[in-house]
């Protein structure tokens, strides 16, 4: 079985090749410099929407655009916040 | 109206100046007034695969340092009377080229010539950068190899975003010229195949350039492939290319070596 699985390894470098490139492609597009603006953008203007709420850490916010194959893009948004609890709230309700 | 055509694709090694030689060559066949311009200052290489080597006496850093005039940089092929080369300087280094200066000679140039075709240093960097600046359209060389196919895919977007029409808000007219193909092992699923290429970069073919002995012959006797050997593939594909470019439709190909019965023969006896 090994046989055949080498078989068809080698003979499928150019799948491999396309593949590869197809990832690595649409990630280098999606950090090329007009979109990196816009990522720095929504970074910006969204953190400062969450911290009106609560405490965020700016090292904690993870912003990704996917640059998908079949016309769509993803946008990707982590942040960690902290436990909800009325501690961490700096609302001005007060 | 003159087109000013950039032959770029970020990596070195492709066939930038191969391609270069061959299309304007093929170009000015069909009698058209064609100049090759160098732009790969300290490295130049145009020149000797022309065959003009020994004739060049002021390069493009004369003419924009005002030290000589353009007609005096300009050599005239001796094979073609309607081609012309520019070559690039090969003392000076890349920061002698001034914006304001290749911008006046690609205005001279556009006044003199049908096409003007600029042969793009390797890399992203300024001599890359100027040499596309001006242009209004661009042939991406490519060889079915990832990192090729990746540093097009980074010059397609410095095409769409860097260069003067970019930045007026026009289109910038780009083509893809793949060069070194074996059909052989691109369908026996061991090189990318042209449709692989195609897809990732999505941008129109211009040719398919077939990997052929007669390249490098062409290039030691300094004489572009469509001049020395035009009825070899690799020149069928560049005279393709050449007429695609002049706004022809034709179906695109990968051209084959012709065979005579005694090659063919032989090559049975040897195998």
């Amino acid at each position: 079985m090994s046989f055949l699985a080498n078989f068809f390894a080698k003979r499928n470098t150019s799948a491999v090749a396309r593949d590869r490139l197809q990832i690595l492609l649409a990630h280098e597009r999606s950090s090329g410099s007009g979109e990196s603006d816009l990522i720095a953008k929504l970074h910006r203007e969204i953190l400062e929407v969450i911290k009106r709420h609560v405490a965020v850490d700016q090292d904690k916010v993870q912003i990704k655009l996917d640059g998908g194959t079949d016309g769509r893009s993803m946008l990707e948004i982590d942040i960690e916040v902290p436990r909800l609890d009325s501690h961490t709230e700096v609302g001005h309700s007060a | 109206m003159a087109k000013v055509l950039v032959v770029t694709s970020g990596k070195g090694g492709v066939g930038k100046t191969t391609s270069t030689a061959a299309l304007g060559a093929a170009l000015a066949q069909t009698g058209q007034n064609v100049a090759v311009v160098d732009f790969d200052v300290g490295l130049r290489n145009l020149d000797l695969v022309m065959g003009a080597e020994r004739r060049v006496v002021f390069d493009l850093i004369n003419v924009i340092q005002g030290d000589a005039k353009l007609a005096q940089a300009l050599i005239r092929d001796k094979r073609c009377e309607t081609l012309s080369i520019l070559p690039a300087s090969q003392t000076r280094d890349k920061d002698a080229l001034t914006a304001e200066g290749v911008e006046r000679v690609m205005g001279e140039l556009r006044e003199k010539f049908d096409w003007v075709l600029c042969d793009s240093p390797a890399g992203i960097e300024r001599g890359a950068q100027l040499a596309m600046y001006h242009a209004d359209l661009a042939v991406v060389v490519t060889n079915p190899e990832v990192s090729s196919v990746r540093d097009s895919d980074r010059i397609i977007g410095m095409l769409d975003s860097t260069t003067e029409r970019a930045k007026r808000g026009e289109k910038m007219e780009k083509h893809l010229l793949v060069t070194r193909y074996d059909p052989a092992r691109a369908s026996k699923g061991e090189m990318l195949s042209t449709e692989d290429v195609l897809e990732i970069l999505s941008i129109p073919l211009l040719g398919i350039v077939p990997e052929s002995e007669e390249v490098l012959r062409s290039s030691n006797v300094g004489s572009p492939v469509t001049l020395a050997h035009p009825d070899s593939a690799p020149a069928r594909a560049y005279f393709d290319s050449a007429r695609r470019l002049m706004g022809e439709k034709l179906d695109i190909s990968v051209p084959v070596e012709r065979k005579g019965l005694l090659d063919w023969l032989f090559k049975k006896r040897v195998a």
